[in-house]
């Protein structure tokens, strides 16, 4: 039994007709309840639930501030390597884009993770394109005892691997996994993963489950907004979620909803996801889901993201690069996708403290 | 009259109140809370505190007349909570431990198994072990067993904020246990708090309901205000409470004359 079992039954629901029969009385209702079922999910996805925003908004925020008060944790992404053996239509890092890979050397992770922890940051995500032949498990588990030595908090974002492979970076001190489906439409999912080990849906759809069982702490999981219906991804997102949180009880379940961004390559979205349905889909995850963590991404303009931390965002990447050696320019690399929110991380600081809220920096640490 | 003190861990406390640092949107506030709340114990999360930076560390707004509780939240066994523990300790946060042993992250129980495991472990190793645990006779007489200091039961959920939904439980506690019994967890309203102390708590820990209110050093003060009251109430003999209207001349009185 896998999330993807649930999935082959949920995408069989008429979502059409449910987002076109809603109307603001189911939402008024849903409004009312303290736990939400699927099916309310998608009354606050709906067409209808887009009129009352500034009611799902409120209440929010006040589960929010409940549950983890106001504070924003802060992260970074640190990218190491960017070879990449998938063909993915969306992305810079694919095989087909011509640029200058690169790979840092252990001496240069350290130079990039002290440039890093010199800003204060102590939680990181470390970041690889696809490829097993550039990046081993090896790489990156040697990788991560470099970057332990200044970091209490590091998770991956790197290709899907085997439970005994991530069984060996927990070893390493990683303690958090992210890992998007991308797009939960399978169909869609097949179209833009055109080449390479990530077209296996299936397997991609099962990381997180693995990443539970080798005993990560805590699971990042989401989908790129506008490669389907947001509504529906939305919907599955927050569903995978809910079945990890239930499936595995002493797993800290996050989800993020990035954006398509610009990047090399002539991608176009097939779907226009605008910052107010952003915003009704944070919502509806905060109402359906009061304990897990959002985190937003440095895609996001600066205007949207400062809002956004009133609305059930906890965490936030900062003074972000996404290019390989970004921080100390250790090495030139080029942008995954380009940033929407170039203020440092000193900046971001300052806004969220402008905001009532508390910037945090350290929230964890695998005591081992 | 004699002093109504607290006494935990041979430690005599004046103020019934217990206070956390989770939550807030400053941790400069904190002195004004401790201030405001009169409390003289303080929890922190050992996973947030940052002894290499000082800027960014929570300790330096903890005043040293306070008595440090860290807390193992993070750990989901009881091995995790006694690492935690011990380098707590370590750093110089003396040997007050509050036990956090959660496996659960949807709802934030407590796994009281494990939670007795560690107590056991600490206590023997000369901890003032206060464990934070689910509303159950049998574990806590357990807790006592092994060396807890007090014992710690939910009233709801970690910052739900719902007040005394194990009420019933909590009772029994208090009524069998002889180690203080202190409600954490669940107090929204200082009202809450008042009632857990007329039931005949020793204490409650508030966090989330000072830390997330509009005006935090305010409702420190009306907390201290409410389990001031409660615990006065407890102490005076709260009146009976019956099914039926009791006169207060009763008609049947003749009859003992």
């Amino acid at each position: 039994m896998s999330f993807y079992d649930e999935y082959e039954k949920l995408k069989e629901l008429p979502f059409d007709r449910y987002f076109q029969d809603y109307t603001e009385i189911d939402v008024r209702r849903v409004l009312q309840k303290q736990r939400m079922t699927p099916e309310d999910l998608l009354v606050l996805l709906s067409p209808a639930a887009e009129n009352l925003l500034e009611d799902i908004a409120q209440k929010a925020h006040e589960l929010t501030v409940q549950h983890f008060g106001r504070t924003i944790l802060l992260f970074n992404p640190i990218y190491i390597a960017d070879h990449c053996v998938n063909l993915c239509t969306y992305c810079s890092f694919s095989v087909t884009n011509q640029f200058q890979r690169s790979k840092l050397s252990m001496e240069q992770i350290e130079v990039e993770a002290k440039a890093l922890a010199d800003l204060g940051l102590k939680h990181i995500l470390v970041l690889t394109g696809e490829s097993k032949t550039h990046t081993p498990v090896s790489y990156i588990a040697d990788s991560i005892k470099v970057l332990k030595k200044y970091f209490p908090s590091v998770a991956i974002e790197i290709n899907p691997l085997e439970t005994d492979e991530y069984k060996q970076l927990v070893e390493a001190g990683v303690d958090g996994l992210t890992v998007y489906q991308e797009v939960y439409n399978e169909e869609i999912y097949k179209s833009v993963h055109v080449k390479g080990p990530k077209r296996d849906y299936r397997f991609r759809m099962d990381t997180p489950e693995r990443g539970c069982e080798a005993g990560i702490r805590q699971i990042n999981v989401g989908a790129l907004l506008g490669l389907d219906d947001w509504r529906k991804e939305a919907f599955f997102a927050a569903m995978h979620a809910r079945y990890l949180q239930k499936k595995y009880l002493d797993a800290e379940i996050s989800l993020s909803l990035p954006r398509i961004r610009p990047h090399l390559g002539d991608y176009e979205p097939k779907s226009i996801v605008e910052d107010r349905h952003l915003v009704q889909a944070i919502t509806a995850f905060r109402l359906f889901l009061p304990r897990a963590g959002i985190t937003l991404s440095t895609r996001e303009p600066q205007e949207l993201r400062d809002n956004l931390i009133y609305l059930g965002v906890t965490k936030m990447s900062a003074g972000a690069s996404t290019e390989v050696g970004g921080y100390s320019q250790c090495d030139a690399g080029t942008a995954q996708f380009e940033i929407s929110d170039e203020r440092s991380l000193a900046e971001v600081q300052q806004m969220i403290r402008d905001k009532g809220y508390q910037p945090v920096l350290k929230d964890w640490e695998l005591l081992v | 009259m004699a002093k109504d003190l607290l006494k935990i861990g041979g430690v005599e406390l004046n103020s019934r109140l217990l206070i956390g640092t989770g939550k807030f949107n400053n941790d400069a506030l904190i002195p004004e809370v401790i201030n405001s709340s009169q409390s003289q114990v303080i929890t922190v999360a050992m996973r947030r505190v940052d002894f290499n930076t000082s800027q960014e560390n929570i300790m330096k707004y903890i005043p040293k007349e306070m008595i440090l509780l860290p807390n193992t939240s993070g750990a989901r066994t009881a091995e995790e909570a006694v690492r935690i523990a011990r380098l707590a300790r370590a750093a110089g946060m003396g040997n007050w431990i509050k036990i956090e042993v959660i496996s659960d992250q949807k709802y934030l129980l407590p796994d009281n198994y494990e939670t007795i495991k560690a107590t056991e472990i600490l206590a023997s190793e000369g901890f003032i072990v206060l464990p934070y645990m689910s509303p159950d006779l049998m574990v806590a007489k357990k807790l006592e067993e092994v060396g807890a200091a007090a014992v710690m039961p939910l009233g709801a959920p970690i910052g739900t904020n719902r007040g005394l939904k194990t009420k019933e439980l909590i009772q029994i506690l208090i009524e069998e246990c002889e180690k203080p019994v202190i409600v954490d967890a669940g107090i929204g309203k200082p009202s809450q708090a008042c009632e857990a102390m007329e039931m005949g708590a020793a204490a409650v820990l508030v966090n989330t309901a000072i830390a997330t209110a509009g005006d935090p050093v305010a409702m420190g003060e009306a907390f201290k205000s409410a389990v001031e009251a409660g615990r006065t109430a407890y102490l005076s003999g709260v009146g009976g409470v019956a099914k039926q209207a009791r006169a207060s001349s009763p008609l049947t009185g003749f009859l003992s004359m």
